[in-house]
């Protein structure tokens, strides 16, 4: 029995009339837990009740207390019918059980029920007192922490990372069991609720199992998805990374940060060389590691099949719970070095995508794999098989993809379902990676973090070179020296599903790019449905990335991060939607322009219209670049001595829209020197292709808007923050739908979407949007759902501006990302070393590393100029590799490369005076899916969010139809997550995710259903001005002052 | 291609102050967007008119939605479902009970029934104000009305306190109540040149000085029912016009003090007995709950109007008016001091908001 649970009822207000006749309530509450419910006495006549209970005391397993929500329903009593339900809150317990986190969860719960809504607020305290269970063999894994957040979270560092953890569980569905035919709606709605936070607790507590199998103590990167397959049944899953997380005790030493990465990067250069170098391993030159795969021919060729060779590894049973299979492997990595190790490990995946600063040292570019399945029937719940033979599959398929790059891990890893009817596509995506090993291993302890600076690769561009053989490239491609240290070769453009590293060098601001696309499918059952969509991937797959190549180039920008593809199955469509962050690394080589060409050269008037489309195609690329501030130094090679000898110029055409690459031409382009990108125009597709990349419209003076954590090249933001969801569903006149015609009208729909939160949000200009993240659902036929979550944050404008000055007028220091604040760094720097990465000895760094022999002194002296290399001409190539397999799968794996360098992050380490409010005393809760809030420090986490909520409906007219039902229901979700987060004490959510938004109307029956899915992270701020000093402009505080401290407490 | 649902929900909620203003001017979502169109946002911000058609959909039906706990403001203040700074929901409030000048002197003195609400839409007409803003406002003045009718305590505090509005507003919702519950007459012709700042500026005089609540002490002090018993005493005053040798001894000693100063002076003195007279006969009658109604006809019929018609200017009323009041404290006969001074002290602020030049 370790453990007690103990609850107490204080008071309700604001509940609803539930008695017409006195137009009051007669209210009384049922606290639930597991199988036992205690009640409180009933409160005659108020509509705020003071109960004030006792305390109720259940004494229960910690399994239980991990599985179990906690179950207050509050009532109104009738003396001669049944009660009525007013409604119910669920509080999860977990913050509770571990000891860092929350220690009591006291305050107001709105009383949700599923067909009303929010009827009113509950006043609840929990507490739990945990005994100590020491038996080796229990079923509970209490104390494990488990994070959203897609990073190593502020005020812990990572010890160890270990790796990737999954899971999933499966149960039948309540709403497609039979007894649903009779009960209330509401009672299969809450039956659907609480199984969900049941599985979804099991869940959580079978990965932290495996997580203390691997001697970890924390998950990071925490995803937890649910999968409605319907008839066959509901599976919760989840992925996360396994880390050995230090708390870093004295917090108050750390300045708070804009940047996720700035304190992790402080750390290191805390410390000077550590004592306990594990020199075994560190001392080998990274580089030598790193090519060690690549000799493994056999990988690149392998790539084709990737079905074949796969298991080096023995298939575990993985997923099915039992940890003790995996033990033994474990045990054993550790004896080993850990680059073996992790080729090994069954799947060395990373949910992560930012990372502690030398962690990366190579990154080859996107794999991804997907797979079309037929759903069945689960047969037994408790031995998920198939499922979990489906996702292995896929898993390896990853894996094998990233050895085919040359990788030997994959970071950024995320995985994803879609589903209508019986067909389920899989898909899963990440970065391939080289990863320095020690922080793979367990027992450095301290170490790894501190050793970095001494060897490893370069901060500024070392992840960009290729990790693969370049004599023996997995795919054509077009390899430069690296324009940052000019040692290493580097792709011409690099696709990352990562975030930008701190490290990383840019040039002007990034920006949102996104691919569209819609393919019409037959109707059609079960395996010829399958077959019919695992045929189309392909090509789904190569059209976006074209894409988004194109739409790169047209941004003159040379990198994608935060790549995510998502493919939605529908009835008689697929839906492909990509976002990504476009950016200009400095490592890389300048892209070219476009060049259109058309294929009948004899007709005048088409001529015409061809120079015509390449005038504003090259105007277009033109303005971008001066919106973005893409203004890469014109190549000094003279005045500085490359060190190397290069061709200054060639041009070639690097690909055709037909894929008949081979007709290689001789074109010189508008673009002079750089070598361009030749869209050839055959058909009226191809037109219609052109003619929609020139029909996204950039953003409203004042907006940047990106899909990562950080825009690049915006660093001076302030407290002023808006968190949204938006929803549109829109009908498609079903009058002859073509490819063409979906394409316009998906593409319109996203537009306008992106069009009216600029509008909206018009108030906060300046103002970039971040994170936004875009999901795509066909509910029915010719019914398209968007989704957006973002959040919209204010930055400072005078301090931009001078930004923007800056580096026009100094071409040569402009590598970093700009900000005058870089730009005074190395003078800074000598005054106050601890606390700043210094700007030319990261270089040395990054010079040494590069090369493994390096007299430092004469790096010194090369490195002064890295910046002002960074233009140059060159060629880029991108390959796409299609594989249609069999009828039940399809795959496809898209790799592109690249390579670069250069801190980036300088800028979010100064540190940044925001203007923000004064106000302390403030109880409002800031909602965010970054991982910080600006202006604020993350002094504390509280445990995780989860929370799955239903809303139905038999009044959707007087709900003000479906947009006033969902309107109202999203608040009312907003308004549940606060709720709790403030009564663990918290006053924010970092990284909060809405997962999933299922929306279902019968418009006919004034019926709708909605289902929703968020988690994030609790925790406690603190304002940067109440830790240090100086309030800058009043302006812009945004204080959200004190009265509302009624709201929370 | 149709948009069937499209909504947007931050985390703090979203607010248009002009769209509000527009909300609450009774707007439909078409009018709204049309007017909108008309102040050029479009140009300024380059967006399209579906984008604004959405923008005002979404901020409708989270008025919509808000208008709930408006109602209730301290629920506002209190409640979960919305995350709004202070600032933003005293704002919302304040415009919430905000009413048009027009609107209220045409419902000012009615009583707030269901009667009155039917007859809205003729106001609507008259006022051109819609006739959706029309019930908001009406609503609100009967909603503030029942909640303090039956309370004790000041008439302002209580309704700030419920309703939490600012001081001025707070002030206005007074005399409203005030109004309605005695039921002074404000809409005849006569009254027309009155301002609804005059009449709250007299009820706010008649709070302080003629309730219940005036006369402090009192646990049971009501600021809404005028002081019974003050009233009644009132009669008393006609002494002053009934004993004709106070009458004129009254007469004389104005007169005396008023020579050279007042420029209508003759005027002044032809007219004493009326005019005095005409304010007497009214404090004696002010018991009759049907000349309290004709209390501002009464003072505009029997006072300004024969004042204006000798070209008495502001000044001149005021000398007159504080010489008036002075002098009956040397008349020995008359003994009704206290109450004298009570009922002048009020009269005479009342008629010099209500004497326009």
């Amino acid at each position: 029995m370790p453990g007690k649970l103990k609850v107490k009822i204080v008071a309700g207000r604001h509940l609803p009339v539930m008695d017409r006749a006195s137009d009051l309530t007669d209210a009384f509450v049922e606290v639930k837990f597991g199988n036992t419910t205690f009640k409180t006495d009933v409160y005659p006549k108020s509509l705020n009740p003071q109960w004030n209970s006792e305390w109720f005391k259940f004494e229960v397993d910690d399994e239980d207390l991990q599985d179990e929500p906690l179950q207050i329903t509050v009532l109104d009593h009738d003396t001669y019918s049944a009660n009525d339900a007013i409604g119910k809150v669920y509080i999860d317990i977990d913050p509770l059980l571990y000891s860092e986190a929350a220690t009591v969860i006291s305050g107001w719960f709105p009383i949700y029920d599923t067909i009303h809504g929010i009827r009113g607020e509950i006043n609840v305290v929990v507490k739990v007192d945990l005994f100590n269970d020491l038996n080796r063999f229990r079923q509970s894994s209490c104390g494990v922490k488990f994070f959203c957040t897609t990073s190593i979270p502020k005020c812990y560092r990572a010890v160890v990372i270990h790796g990737f953890v999954e899971e999933l569980v499966v149960n039948e569905d309540p709403e497609y069991q039979w007894i649903d035919r009779i009960r209330t709606p509401r009672a299969s709605n809450e039956a659907r609720q609480r199984l969900i936070s049941l599985m979804s607790g099991e869940l959580q507590r079978k990965i932290g199992l495996k997580v203390l199998e691997m001697r970890g103590n924390a998950v990071v990167g925490y995803l937890q998805c649910f999968d409605l397959e319907g008839e066959s049944g509901l599976v919760v899953r989840a992925i996360g990374t396994v880390c050995t997380l230090d708390k870093i005790s004295n917090t108050a030493f750390l300045p708070a940060c804009n940047s996720p990465s700035k304190e992790m990067k402080e750390i290191p250069f805390n410390e000077d060389p550590n004592p306990n170098t594990h020199s075994s391993g560190p001392s080998t030159p990274l580089k030598n590691q790193t090519y060690s795969f690549s000799p493994s021919k056999s990988y690149s060729r392998q790539s084709s099949s990737s079905d074949t060779d796969l298991s080096l590894t023995p298939k575990t049973g993985m997923g099915s719970g039992s940890a003790g299979k995996e033990g033994g492997p474990f045990k054993a990595l550790l004896r080993q070095q850990t680059q073996t190790a992790l080729e090994q490990r069954e799947f060395p995946f990373f949910t992560l995508t930012a990372f502690p600063p030398g962690f990366l040292v190579h990154v080859g570019g996107v794999v991804s794999a997907r797979s079309v399945k037929l759903l069945d029937r689960i047969h037994n719940p408790d031995e998920p098989e198939t499922r979990d033979a489906w996702w292995a599959e896929i898993r390896q398929e990853i894996k094998s993809h990233a050895k085919a790059l040359g990788c030997h891990a994959v970071v950024g890893y995320s995985e994803s379902t879609s589903i209508c009817e019986e067909v389920c596509i899989l898909s899963a995506s990440g970065t391939a990676a080289v990863l320095n090993p020690r922080f793979l291993q367990d027992g450095t302890m301290e170490g790894c973090l501190e050793q970095r600076i001494e060897e490893t690769s370069p901060p500024g561009c070392g992840f960009f070179h290729i990790p693969y053989d370049e004599l023996n490239m997995p795919f054509p491609a077009h390899l430069t020296y690296c324009y940052n240290c000019r040692k290493q070769k580097v792709p011409d453009v690099l696709f990352t599903t990562i975030d930008l590293p701190a490290e990383a060098m840019v040039i002007g601001k990034g920006c949102l790019i996104q691919a569209r696309l819609c393919r019409l499918k037959k109707k059609a059952q079960a395996e010829a449905n399958a077959t019919s969509i695992s045929n189309l991937l392909p090509f789904m797959e190569y059209e976006v990335h074209t894409q988004l190549m194109n739409k790169l180039k047209l941004k003159g920008m040379n990198a994608l991060f935060g790549l995510r593809i998502q493919i939605t199955v529908g009835e008689n469509m697929l839906m492909g939607l990509a976002s990504a962050t476009g950016v200009y690394l400095t490592a890389l080589p300048t892209p070219g322009g476009i060049q259109i060409a058309g294929k009948t050269p004899n007709d005048g008037a088409y001529e015409q219209h061809v120079s015509h489309m390449q005038k504003k195609i090259n105007d277009t690329i033109a303005k971008n670049k001066e919106l973005y501030e893409i203004n890469p130094p014109e190549i000094p090679e003279e005045i500085i001595g490359s060190p190397f000898p290069e061709p200054r110029q060639r041009s070639r055409l690097l690909r055709s829209q037909s894929e008949s690459s081979d007709e290689v031409m001789e074109l010189d382009l508008s673009h002079g020197k750089k070598d361009a990108f030749v869209l050839e125009i055959d058909d009226t597709d191809a037109m219609e292709d052109v003619h929609s990349l020139l029909t996204d419209v950039p953003p409203p003076p004042g907006f940047y808007s990106c899909n990562t954590e950080i825009m690049p090249g915006i660093n001076n933001w302030t407290s002023d923050i808006q968190m949204f969801t938006s929803v549109r569903v829109s009908r498609l006149s079903n009058i002859n739908l073509t490819n063409q015609t979906l394409n316009k009208n998906f593409n319109d729909l996203c537009e306008n979407l992106l069009k009216s939160l600029y509008f909206k949000l018009r108030s906060m200009i300046p103002c970039c949007l971040c994170h936004v993240n875009f999901t795509v659902a066909l509910p029915e036929d010719e019914v398209i759902q968007i989704t957006v979550t973002a959040v919209a944050i204010t930055f400072d404008k005078n301090q931009a501006l001078q930004t923007s000055k800056v580096p026009a007028e100094k071409t040569l220091q402009r590598a970093s990302t700009d900000n005058e604040e870089q730009l005074q760094f190395p003078l800074e720097l000598c005054s106050d070393p601890l606390v700043s990465q210094p700007f030319s000895p990261a270089k040395e760094v990054l010079e040494n590393a590069g090369s493994h022999t390096g007299i430092p002194a004469a790096q010194r002296a090369t490195s002064v100029d890295y910046s002002s290399f960074a233009d140059r001409c060159n060629s880029w190539i991108e390959l796409i590799k299609l594989k249609a397999q069999t009828i039940r799968r399809g795959s496809i794996k898209t790799t592109a490369s690249l390579d670069k360098a250069s801190p980036l992050a300088e800028g979010h380490l100064r540190h940044r005076s925001v203007p923000s409010c004064t106000n302390s005393t403030v109880s409002v809760v800031k909602m965010t899916p970054l991982s910080f809030i600006p202006g604020a420090k993350i002094t504390k986490y509280l445990g995780i969010i989860n929370m799955f909520f239903i809303r139905e409906t038999t009044s959707l007219r007087e709900e003000g139809g479906v947009s006033g039902f969902l309107h109202a229901f999203i608040a009312e979700v907003f308004a549940m997550v606060r709720a709790h987060v403030a009564a663990l004490g918290g006053n924010a959510v970092v990284s909060y995710i809405m997962k999933q938004c299922v929306f279902m109307e019968n418009p006919n029956k004034n019926q709708a259903q909605c289902l929703i899915n968020v988690s994030g992270d609790a925790v406690i701020v603190v304002r940067e001005s109440e830790l240090e000093m100086v309030p800058v402009q009043p302006s812009a505080a945004v204080s959200q002052p004190a009265s509302a401290g009624d709201v929370t407490t | 291609m149709t948009n069937d649902l499209d909504i947007f929900v931050g985390n703090t909620t979203l607010i248009d102050e002009e769209v509000y203003q527009l909300w609450l001017d009774g707007y439909s979502v078409s009018d709204a967007v049309s007017l909108r169109l008309r102040s050029g946002i479009l140009e300024q911000t380059g967006a399209t008119v579906d984008v604004l058609q959405s923008d005002t959909m979404d901020h409708y039906r989270t008025f919509h939605m808000l208008e709930r706990l408006l109602h209730t403001p301290s629920k506002l203040i209190h409640q979960l479902h919305f995350q709004i700074p202070p600032s933003r929901q005293a704002m919302l409030i304040e415009r919430y009970y905000a009413f048009d000048e027009a609107f209220v002197r045409e419902v000012l003195g009615k009583k707030l029934s269901k009667g009155t609400k039917k007859d809205l839409d003729d106001v609507s007409t008259k006022t051109s104000i819609t006739l959706k803003s029309c019930r908001r406002q009406f609503d609100n003045f009967k909603r503030v009305f029942k909640v303090v009718e039956e309370m004790r305590g000041s008439l302002v505090e209580n309704i700030q306190q419920h309703f939490l509005l600012s001081d001025r507003l707070a002030r206005d919702y007074a005399a409203i109540v005030f109004f309605a519950n005695s039921r002074f007459e404000t809409g005849k012709k006569k009254l027309q040149f009155l301002t609804f700042e005059d009449f709250a500026y007299c009820a706010e005089q008649m709070i302080q000085n003629w309730t219940l609540g005036a006369v402090d002490s009192n646990v049971d002090d009501m600021d809404v029912d005028l002081d019974k018993e003050f009233l009644q005493e009132l009669k008393e005053l006609k002494v002053l016009i009934a004993d004709k040798d106070l009458l004129d001894l009254h007469k004389s000693l104005v007169c005396t003090s008023l020579r050279g100063k007042i420029s209508v002076y003759n005027e002044m003195e032809a007219n004493f007995k009326n005019l005095s007279r005409a304010l007497v006969n009214m404090a004696s009658k002010l018991i009759h709950t049907k000349d309290v109604r004709d209390f501002f006809i009464d003072l505009v019929e029997k006072f300004i109007e024969p004042c204006k018609s000798d070209k008495w200017t502001l000044n001149d009323v005021r000398l007159f008016l504080t010489q008036y009041t002075t002098s009956a404290h040397n008349l020995d006969a008359f003994r009704h001091q206290a109450l004298w001074d009570r009922y002048m002290s009020t009269i005479k602020s009342c008629l010099l908001k209500m004497y326009h030049d």
